[in-house]
């Protein structure tokens, strides 16, 4: 019996092995390929960005889809990543405070090892701070009060340029140090052999590592005791209380864990981008990375990653092909507004189409598994 | 005294503004559970096709409150139309969908508006003209002007005829029943999707007279105006119990004079640390407080989490 139940099962894990080999070489040539066919850095550009938008909706979903906990301020998390590296590695710091200048001669140079460890534990320890007050909220509520949270970061983001200047208010902070790996400057084209890899793919690798990681970190912890205590405080809070589950920890593990991979992304975003601004951390982010959430799958990470992937990148695919349109409508849809508009209507009709999301959790994964139950029984 | 009566006074003319826009979200909520996202931009319609009657009517040399009549009432119009396409389109199909669907969709048709009104009316700020007599009156060391008196007293009886609209007709019966219990309202002989619809319309009545009021009380109109009002005016409804209809409006008042007065004092009282532009603060302040202290809000009785 355990052969018929097994067969199956191992010749799913080839397909897969292949899937995933194939799909990992295809990542890995990309932009190789992309630069071959001379279509520009802008479109390498366009998967980086995509890829840091994944990392963030990765996040999210482990606070909305495997906890059930709805974020509307998730972009603060961002935010206090890409504020760390920002002061950590610009002449901000050192400009405006002597104390600092007379301690670093050379300037704040802190590697991206350290800051990314430290942003994520920032990020954590605020998403915890932030958790603990609203644990006994439902759902709505729970989304409008972390929305208010988001900007309150933001307004004091604005203006924290005095009395002292922190943040440098809404002109934000510019002269952010590329990220340097073992003597590499991603900032810069590398020249290997015959072959110049430039900035964007470089930055592209990176990215494309950490997120790696990151899927590797939400599959173990959706399959962990951990996980399976989120989606049971999803599920029924009562019911999972009942059954023993601390679930004021649970929660606040959730909003910790989550706001990790925000901080995370925010660090990798400001290096990238080279200055960070108020702006980049409005209310219409957190909307985005919630939408990028649901509407790929809630708690299913291929879904995220594929609902990450598809507002990302399409509007940005979008502005390159807008110039036309622009003419032909005196100017009133340009690619900006395009894409408002095609993020929005996707947002309507894919909820009204699937209410589920684009690729959902497949129905069994709520079931135990019939393996686990044998096994259990057994033992 | 004088920045207490003065910042009094604008924190009742802000309150008025947040207390019909909170109706509006509270009473949508009531019967269907669900925090409509775009009735700030509801807010936001009405003020831009305010402002495209007024301008269009402006050649005309008919007196200015003859033309702010008008306005309002094309406002309330396309408002209420509007309202009332976007729930049948869109929040109808998903009355039992997973619950965060609808939020999400709320959200998009939000998103959506905006991006229509920019298309429509162009992104630059509009200044609104000035309708009224817009003299100022002395009461006490504070001045008030004829717009602010005009809209802390229509509120107020505007508010006073929504209470006997839903206290004393059969329409507002037939709400008061779907809210407790649409299913057994519906055996009662009342016709939710009516009902609903007819939610959506009032609420959207009183989001176009709030947004008249805020264009001519701040005389500039633009596409992204509806955003802030709409988050504090869900603010003050779930500050004075979310479903609650006396709740909502002292929660929008309450709100409106939290923050002008917060405004008014916090310079003072940080010693110059923190200025007026925290203003924006206060209001998710004293939600993050109410909801931590008294979750069911200021009028809410308390609900059992799950039954």
């Amino acid at each position: 019996m355990s052969q018929d139940l097994l067969s199956p099962g191992r010749l799913t894990d080839t397909r897969r092995l292949s899937v995933f080999l194939a799909s990992a070489a295809g990542l890995l040539v990309l932009p190789l390929l992309m630069q071959m066919l001379g279509v520009g850095e802008a479109w390498i550009r366009i998967l980086d960005v995509a890829l840091l938008y994944i990392l963030l909706a990765l996040g999210l979903n482990i606070v909305v889809g495997f906890a059930g906990l709805l974020d509307l301020g998730y972009i603060a998390f961002y935010a206090v990543g890409a504020y760390l590296f920002a002061l950590l590695a610009s002449p901000h710091l050192a400009a405006n405070f002597p104390a600092i200048a007379a301690a670093f001669p050379d300037g704040l140079h802190t590697p991206v090892w350290l800051v990314i460890p430290l942003g994520a534990g920032l990020a954590a320890m605020m998403g915890v701070l932030l958790g603990a007050p609203t644990l006994k909220l439902r759902g709505d509520y729970l989304a409008i009060v972390t929305l208010g949270f988001g900007e309150i970061i933001r307004v004091f983001l604005n203006n924290l340029d005095a009395p002292v200047n922190v943040t440098n208010g809404p002109m934000g902070i510019t002269q952010i140090e590329p990220i340097r790996l073992f003597g590499v400057s991603l900032g810069e084209p590398w020249h290997i052999g015959g072959f110049t890899l430039p900035s964007v793919t470089l930055y592209y690798y990176f990215f494309l590592a950490v997120v790696v990681v990151a899927v590797v970190v939400s599959q173990r912890l959706q399959d962990s005791r951990l996980g399976r205590a989120w989606m049971a405080v999803r599920e029924d809070e009562i019911a999972a209380k009942a059954m023993g589950l601390n679930t004021r920890n649970i929660k606040l593990l959730a909003f910790g864990l989550g706001a990790t991979f925000g901080g995370v992304s925010g660090v990798l975003f400001a290096s990238f981008q080279g200055f960070v601004s108020p702006e980049s951390f409005s209310l219409h982010e957190s909307i985005m990375v919630v939408a990028m959430v649901v509407l790929g799958g809630l708690g299913h990470i291929p879904g995220v990653i594929l609902g990450a992937f598809l507002l990302a990148a399409l509007p940005e695919v979008l502005r390159h092909v807008a110039g036309p349109l622009q003419a032909m409508t005196d100017g009133r849809l340009d690619a900006a507004i395009l894409r408002q508009l095609l993020v929005a209507s996707a947002m309507v009709l894919i909820m009204l189409w699937r209410p589920t999301g684009l690729w959902p959790a497949p129905a069994s994964r709520k079931q135990v598994p019939p393996t686990a139950q044998t096994t259990g029984a057994g033992s | 005294m004088d920045v207490f009566i003065q910042q009094l006074i604008n924190g009742l003319v802000l309150g008025s503004m947040y207390a019909l826009l909170a109706l509006g979200y509270t009473m949508v909520y009531g019967i269907i559970n669900l925090i409509n996202f775009a009735h700030g931009e509801v807010l936001m319609v009405g003020a831009l096709v305010s402002w495209t009657v007024v301008t269009a009517l402006g050649d005309t040399g008919w007196p200015g409150w003859l033309l702010l009549s008008l306005s309002l009432l094309a406002a309330m119009a396309v408002c209420m139309a509007l309202s009332v396409v976007i729930e049948r389109l869109a929040y109808r199909p998903l009355r039992n969908a997973p619950r965060l669907a609808p939020l999400i969709t709320a959200m998009g048709i939000s998103l959506l508006l905006q991006t229509l009104a920019m298309i429509i009316w162009k992104p630059d700020y509009k200044p609104y003209p000035i309708l009224l007599n817009d003299e100022p009156y002395e009461v006490m060391g504070a001045t008030i002007n004829m717009v602010q008196i005009l809209i802390i007293g229509v509120t107020a009886m505007t508010l006073a005829g929504l209470m006997l609209l839903i206290n004393g007709t059969r329409l507002g019966r037939a709400m008061r029943a779907t809210a407790e219990n649409p299913r057994v309202a519906q055996l009662m002989g009342v016709r939710p999707d009516l009902v609903i619809a007819a939610t959506f319309a009032i609420g959207a009545a009183l989001a176009a007279l709030a947004g008249v009021m805020w264009a001519a009380n701040y005389g500039s109109v633009q596409h992204t105006m509806g955003f802030l009002p709409g988050l504090k005016a869900f603010t003050a409804a779930v500050f004075g119990g979310i479903g609650n209809l006396p709740g909502a409006m002292l929660g929008g008042v309450l709100l409106g004079l939290i923050e002008a007065m917060g405004a008014g004092y916090i310079g003072d009282l940080t010693g110059g640390v923190l200025g007026s532009h925290y203003q924006d603060i206060f209001a998710f302040a004293v939600l993050i407080l109410i909801l931590t202290l008294r979750p069911q809000g200021l009028l809410g009785e308390r609900v059992a989490d799950r039954a």
